[in-house]
Formats: C-alpha cells, structure tokens, sequence
C-alpha cells in the first residue's frame, strides 16, 4: 500500500454487520470523495461507529466490501489500510511521553529514531504541543490529550482519517474553537476525512457531506445545505435543524393524504388562518422568540414551534392562534415510508441542485 | 479511618501502651533466637533475654555443620528459577485469556480455576514418583519445575489486562502492533507493579517452602535452607544453640528482602482480599 | 469460520507453558492418586490389586484417619478464629494516625517474613523444657515433660506457634481491608450518635466482610495444609495427638508411608476435605457478606 495514496477514495458497498443476532449496519452503500470530509451523523446506536471502525479494519463487515483508493480492504489489517483513527477516549499510551506517542506509529514502521523525532516534531507544532513533548498524559488536560491524539494521527499522513467523535469529551468553549483547527487541518492535509457525530452543529459546520444514520441504515447523503433544505425522511427531517422541524400528519396543513413537515422558521401566525391553535408555551431567547402551541382538537400532535422575530409581537400563553402554511415551504413524506416525495412545482430547488437530488439512498460522484 | 477526634491524654498513653505491650509479645521470640544465635554454646541458657556475652562463633559453626552455604545457594537458585518462570507464564496465559479470541477459552480457563481447588499436598506424593522417574530427585529442576506455573499469578495478570482500557489496544491497531509488539510495549509496561507484586510473592513463596524439598532431597547437599533446617535440627538435637544460630541465619535475607519491598508485599497479599 | 480461529495458534502458544506445568503437576497427580487409591500394593510397591472404593472407605474408616481428621479439623477450630480476631484488634488498634505507627506496622507485620520452619524452630526453642525460657516461666507441666510433650498441651502449643507465625498475613491484609472502608461512613455513624464499639460492630465488621472472608479462606486452608509446624515441634506426638491430616500421609510414624495406595487414597481425601469446606465457608459466609457499592 502506498505511504501516500494517490486517490483516497472510500467506496462502501452493500456493507452490513451483524453481532450476535443485532444488525448494526444494514446494507449501507455510500461513496467518499478523495479529500472529502464526510460526516457520519445520527442518534447514539445508530450503527455510526461501527461503520467507521469497518472502513478503519477494526472490525469485519459480515457482508459487502470495504474499498480504499479502489483496492479491496475486507480482510487486511488496519496497519496495512493506511487509515489512522482518532478515538473518542483518545487512547494514548498513558507510560510514554507525548513524544513517544506520536512518533509510536513510525517507530512501529521502523523508521530511524532521528528521522522519528524530527517528524514529531513536526506534527507536535501544528497542533501547538511543541512544548509538551517531555510530558506524560497523564499531566495534561482534556484538550490537550486530544491534540495528542491527533498529532499521533497525523504523523503517519495517511490517506484516510477517522474520527470517533473526537470533541465529545471536551467543554462547550474548546469544542468550538477545536471545530475551527479541524477544518483548517483538513484544507491543509491531502487526506480524507470521516467523521463520526451525533452533534448535528458539528456535523453542519464542518462536513462537505453529511451521511445520516437511523438504526443501521443509511437515511440520506448529500451536502449539509442540501440534508437540511431537502431531508429525504421523516428522521432526518425531525434530526437536523435546531428546533426540530414540526412534522404533521396527513389533512392538517394541506388537503393531501402526506406526512407534512414546515420548519419553525417557515411557520405563520396568523390570526384568521384555519387551523387554530393554543399557545402552550413562550421562549424570549433574546435575538429571536420561540413560541409553542397545541393545535385545537389534536391532542395527539405534538405541539408546533414558530420561531419568530424578537420585535415583542408574540403572542401570550393561552392565547388562540392561526396556523398558516406556506405552500413553498412544505416538505411531504410518504405516510407508509417516511420518504420524502418530490413535488418539484410545490417545493422550490435550490439553486444548483441537479435533479432528482437528495432521495433516498443513492451514491454520490 | 474516622477523622474525629484523635485519642489524648490518657486515652493516648494507653493506646501506646496497648502498642508497646503487643510489640513485646510480637517481638519477643525473634528476640530470645536473636539473643541466643550470639551467645557462645555454653551460656546459651544463661540470662536468655539479654545478650550478656556475644560471640560469632556458634553462628560460624551453624553455618559450617549446617551446611548453611549451600543450601543458601540451592534456595536462591530454584527461587529465581520459579519467580521468572511464573511470572513469564503468568503473563503470557494471561494474555491469552484477555486479549485473544479462541474457542474453548471458557474451558480452558476453568480449568486454569480448578487447579486452585487442588491443594499441593495432595499432589506430593505422584509428583514426587514423577521427578523420581525423571531422574531429578536431587536437582535444581526437581525443585523447581513443578511450580514454574500458577494459576493465581494468571488471574492476577490478566486482572491488570482486563483492566486496560478497550481502545488502548486499538489504538495500537492502528499503529501497526499485533499481538506480541503490544505485549511487549503496552501491556507488560502497564502491569509493571503487579508484575512486582507477584514476582516478589512468588519468590517468597518458593524460598518458604518446606513439604516439597523435604520430600524429594535425599542428599543433604541439596537441601534449601528450610529442609536444612530441619536436617540441621535432627543432627543437632543435643546442640540447640547451633541450631538457634542457623534459624538465625536462614531467617535473615527474607526480613531483609520484605523490609525493602514493603509495598509490593502488600499489594501481593492483598490481591484476592479487597474490591477495586 | 477461520476468524473464530484466528488467534488460536498464538493462544495455544502462550497457554502452552502454564498448561504443561499444571497438567503435569496438578491436575495429573490428582487423577493418578485418586486411581492409585484404588490399589493395594505389598511392602515393596509391588503386585497391586485394584481393591475399588473398599480402600477408600477402609481409610476412612480407620482409626488413625479419624484421629488425624479430629487433630486438624481441631487444629483449624484453634488457629482460625484466635487468628482473625488477633488480626483485628492489631490492625484497629495501628490504624490511628500517631507519631511512630510505622514502626509499630513494621512490626506487626514482621511475622509475615518467617517460614514455617523458622517460626516453629523458634517456639520448639522457647517451648524446649530444658532450655526454653518460656517453659521456664511457666513451670508446671511446661517444664516436665514439657508443653509439647504433653498429650493435653501438644496441640494448643503448636496452635500457638502457628497464629504466632500468621500474625503478620493477618495483620496486612486487614489493615489493607481497613484502609479501604470509606471514611465518611464512620462519620455518618458519629453523627448519627455511635459510640466506639458501635461503630466498630456496625461498620467496621460488616465493611470487612470480603477481607474476612479471604484471610479466613487462606488461614483455613493452610490450617488443613500444615505439616512443617507439626514436623518440627512434636514429630506427630505424642501418640499421635498432633498428627495432621497431612503429616499422616507424609510424617515419619506413619505406618502407611510406604503403601502407595494408601497414601494416595489419604491424600484424595484431604482434597476432598478441602474443597468442601472452601465451598461451605465461601457459601455460607457470601449471603451476609456486604459487597459495598
């Protein structure tokens, strides 16, 4: 395998994996671009993890393939992949200096102790730990240690990255500001990305694309403007976006027999609409008021959230409302499938798309 | 314990007295040999508490007529032997049992727990007809080889493994380690003081032994120190200052040894006793 | 199907060491003793006739046996409970943090250095009628014919030696046991209004409850086990009243020494002895044992 392969390119194909009976990935085929940063984002037992640590060699799928830079990977070791892996714990050798772990994987491939140190070296300065080659682990801070992690990833300059969730494990504040080095990291490096989250912040702010992941199977791949504008599920459509999109049954926002969804931002209050509802709830956020209300008569629907401008025009608790949906703004789901069905005259394309993008499970070129 | 009130006063005097009065008591028959072993052959039932005269020469004729040096020499060869060899194949099953995936490791290692369950002494008398048949009645192997092995050394090591964290040896994975490489470079490093423990345990044990040498060392040459003492005891019967001198002597290294290794001593024995 | 396998060649490797010395050793001496049991062979170890389970019964039933099972079971009964509780009252007692605890730990634990042949060189010396200095202060019966030449005091003199020589175990492994009994339970007991000895009955006992139970597991075991103490000081007497279970099988008096099968038979049933009582004492214990959190 080459030190520095010319295409880094991971192609996933029909792979699955099953443990003792419970499928954790079920027949996912998805392709990622050479330099790409592909986020791989969902709820915790989504098969996420397990996904990355296929394409890494730590496991083995039960069916499908595994290829990086076109060459089968199935049954080759994690040493011979080229693949370097961040883990979430970081898993530096806790009795060997911060030098010693980031040179380990060159010393392990033999190269010369000079040689070793000087690339070290290298890697520990990009990361702003040139000062703390002497010390252990063990008498460094979280971020510190995942810096380390990273460093020890980097040495190696593989093809292929994996990160397993490597910024859950550090404060608010540092998580942002780490967000931003990773992103510069990968403009820098020839490598390819893979990412594990279930943060949909981090998955929106840093991916060129986004996989999202429902209990094993592959909901939806596309870029996050296009996850976002155009969710080809219910799930995916209820997991992005902060608040969640509202998503109605059939009859409520149109005469149609779909599953609707609007997101908060799209939807109106307005006094003489026909759906009438109660407002439940009033959140003054500062730059913008969330307000929550129940729709009359409908007390199985969970309730709607409007987001509206903090101008001091929202209604009060108890207050009736009129619900109005914008037509443009509606995304309709099967009602049997949870899939998105495509009205291009009822929903707008985003500038650029090509057509027939963002459904269902497709590869990406 | 309980960071209230700290005893004073009266209480603190009797607690010290309570301290003193146990020490003596504890003490006290180290103290008589240790009297005695320094007292010429003469005078060995004279004032038997306080070294009134002090003479080397009963522990030089301890040393000489019991043998001492060689069975010195016999008790820490074959308990170097055994500390290596335990600790070498304690950590090598004990890999096997944390870090590899093969069928029949339950079986396996409930048979590893079973031998715990078999006392030595009901296993001296066939061993013994075994090293009998090897020829090695009279050797450094027969004294050692049948506890180059132990089962209590296992689980411990592979307590310690277990106790790694998962991703530690994935990590190592990745950097290209396989089995014997994280061995060697994370796992061993990281046992280190159990490692301590049990090699300082093993030692212990094997020099402390009495049945087993006793049993299978005709010749007095090969004696260890403690059959020796034995042999010493009989052939002295009438002499019991030389054989004071000797218990003296043979006891010596050992108080050394645990003075030094206080810590690793602790951690050994209590192992099996407290959680976490 | 070759993943399940896949380590085994190296797993057979590094198990082999371990597995070839206890198989040879441990686990094939018991089998063997238990089919040699079955023997009886003449004087010389010779002409040997499967005699079944008659001779285990025949050893079971005989008086040496039963006398030597009375011995160490009594033996046990002596050492085992003076011995815990000794371990106790020392450790409670060095567990205050006082100017010179060090030393008085050092030396509590001293014990734990001697071997079995040193220690009870040591009291066959003090216990010696003619120049021991014990047998001098106590007089009477300790200086003729001499505490363990006594059928009555034979077997309380060796008890002596041997918690004597098991002081310092005991004593470490309670005070690790000690140590680990978070402090903020005794706290809660003072303010709850507890004086010493309730503390002590009510938090400290229970919380030692698995350091009990393994010092009590390892000092029966070696109750059952012993042989050096009774070879050294009494030679099995007199008449056989200091005769272990062990020493039977091993000792110099024993008429059964040189009969093979007799001696295996002894020594099966020593195991089994063992391990039922191993399994009694940690079954029994474990239901009022409080495991903490």
């Amino acid at each position: 395998m080459s030190y520095c392969a010319a295409v880094a390119d991971v192609r996933l194909t029909s792979l699955t994996k099953v443990f003792d009976g419970v499928t954790a990935v079920d027949d996912v085929s998805l392709h990622i671009a050479d330099h790409d940063f592909m986020i791989l984002l969902g709820p915790s037992g989504c098969g996420k993890s397990t996904l990355l640590r296929m394409i890494a060699g730590l496991e083995d799928p039960t069916s499908g393939d595994v290829l990086i830079g076109g060459a089968r990977m199935n049954d080759i070791e994690p040493k011979q992949r080229d693949v370097a892996m961040v883990f979430q714990s970081y898993a530096l050798y806790p009795h060997k200096t911060v030098q010693a772990n980031i040179e380990f994987p060159l010393k392990v491939r033999g190269v010369s102790k000079p040689e070793r140190a000087e690339q070290a070296l290298h890697a520990a300065t990009t990361l702003g730990l040139s000062e703390y080659l002497d010390r252990k682990p063990g008498q460094l801070s979280g971020g510190q240690r995942q810096r380390v992690a990273l460093a020890r990833a980097i040495v190696r300059r593989p093809a292929v990255f994996c990160m397993d969730e490597p910024l859950s494990n550090l404060d608010a504040k540092l998580r942002g500001e780490t967000r931003a080095e990773l992103v510069a990291l990968h403009a820098r490096l020839a490598s390819t990305f893979v990412y594990v989250t279930h943060d949909q912040v981090e998955a929106m702010t840093m991916g060129t694309h986004v996989a999202v992941m429902s209990r094993g199977r592959l909901e939806q791949v596309g870029t996050p403007q296009e996850v976002y504008d155009r969710p080809a599920s219910v799930f995916v459509a209820q997991f992005i976006g902060t608040p969640p999109m509202n998503v109605l049954p059939p009859g409520l926002a149109d005469a149609s027999r779909y599953i609707v969804g609007i997101r908060p931002e799209h939807l109106m209050l307005e006094t003489t609409a026909a759906v009438r509802a109660t407002v439940s709830l009033v959140e003054h956020l500062g730059h913008e008021t969330l307000v929550h209300a129940r729709i009359t008569d409908r007390d199985e629907v969970p309730a709607v959230v409007a987001r509206l401008e903090a101008n001091g025009s929202a209604p009060g608790v108890g207050d009736e409302v009129g619900l109005a949906f914008p037509a443009t703004h509606l995304h309709r789901f099967d009602p049997e499938t949870s899939r998105r069905i495509d009205d291009r005259s009822a929903v707008s394309a985003a500038p650029g798309a090509p057509a027939g993008a963002g459904v269902g499970v497709e590869e990406r070129a | 314990m309980a960071t209230s009130t700290q005893p004073h006063g009266w209480r603190l005097a009797g607690r010290y007295a309570l301290l003193i009065g146990v020490a003596v008591l504890v003490l006290f028959p180290i103290w008589v040999m240790v009297v005695g072993a320094f007292k010429p052959g003469n005078k060995v039932l004279q004032d038997p508490l306080l070294p009134t005269s002090v003479t080397l020469d009963t522990l030089r004729q301890a040393w000489r007529d019991g043998n001492l040096g060689r069975s010195l020499v016999n008790s820490t060869v074959v308990a170097l032997l055994v500390t290596v060899a335990q600790v070498v194949t304690s950590v090598l099953s004990a890999y096997a049992f944390a870090f590899l995936k093969f069928p029949g490791r339950t079986f396996v290692f409930g048979v590893f727990l079973a031998t715990l369950l078999v006392p030595f002494e009901a296993t001296v008398v066939v061993n013994r007809e075994t090293i009998q048949d090897l020829g090695w009645l009279n050797s450094f192997q027969g004294l050692a080889v049948p506890f180059l092995a132990t089962a209590f050394g296992t689980f411990l090591v592979r307590q310690v493994f277990l106790q790694l964290p998962k991703d530690l040896r994935e990590a190592a994975r990745m950097d290209g380690l396989g089995h014997l490489g994280f061995l060697r470079e994370v796992a061993v490093p990281l046992a280190r003081p159990t490692l301590g423990a049990l090699a300082l345990f093993g030692f212990l044990s094997s020099w402390n032994q009495y049945l087993w040498p006793t049993v299978i060392s005709t010749d007095d040459d090969w004696d260890t120190v403690q059959s020796g003492l034995r042999t010493l005891s009989q052939a002295q019967i009438d002499k019991p200052n030389l054989v004071i001198a000797g218990t003296v002597i043979v006891a010596l290294p050992i108080f050394l040894i645990l003075l030094v290794f206080q810590r690793q001593l602790v951690r050994g024995l209590t192992a099996g006793a407290v959680k976490g | 199907m070759s993943r399940r396998w896949r380590d085994a060649p190296l797993a057979a490797a590094f198990l082999a060491p371990s597995l070839a010395v206890l198989g040879a050793f441990v686990l094939y001496p018991l089998g063997r003793a238990m089919w040699l049991g079955h023997q009886r062979c003449d004087a010389t170890g010779g002409n040997c006739q499967s005699n079944g389970w008659d001779q285990y019964i025949g050893v079971f039933r005989s008086d040496e046996f039963q006398q030597a099972f009375s011995v160490t079971v009594r033996f046990a009964l002596l050492t085992v409970p003076v011995g815990l509780a000794l371990g106790i009252g020392l450790a409670v007692l060095a567990d205050k943090h006082l100017r010179g605890m060090g030393f008085f730990r050092t030396v509590f634990s001293s014990t734990v250095a001697t071997s079995v042949a040193v220690a009870s060189l040591m009291w066959f010396f003090l216990l010696n009628p003619s120049v021991g200095v014990l047998a001098d202060w106590i007089g009477g019966v300790a200086k003729d014919p001499g505490l363990l030449r006594d059928e009555s005091t034979a077997l309380w003199a060796v008890a002596v030696s041997s918690i004597w020589a098991n002081l310092g175990f005991t004593f470490i492994v309670v005070t690790a046991g000690l140590q680990s009994i978070p402090a903020d339970l005794y706290e809660s007991a003072y303010v709850d209004g507890a004086g010493g000895w309730m503390r002590f009955s009510n938090v400290t006992i229970p919380m030692l409850g698995p350091t009990l139970l393994f010092a009590g597991v390892v000092l029966t075991s070696r109750a059952f086990q012993s042989y050096g103490e009774f070879d050294l000081l009494t030679g099995g007497g007199p008449n056989g009243s200091t005769t272990s279970l062990t020493y039977l099988v091993y000792g110099n008096n024993s008429i059964i020494k040189n009969n093979d099968g007799l001696q295996a038979a002894v020594a099966v049933l020593l195991f089994l002895v063992l391990l039922v009582l191993s399994i009694l004492q940690i079954r029994g214990v474990e239901r009022r044992v409080h495991y903490g959190n």
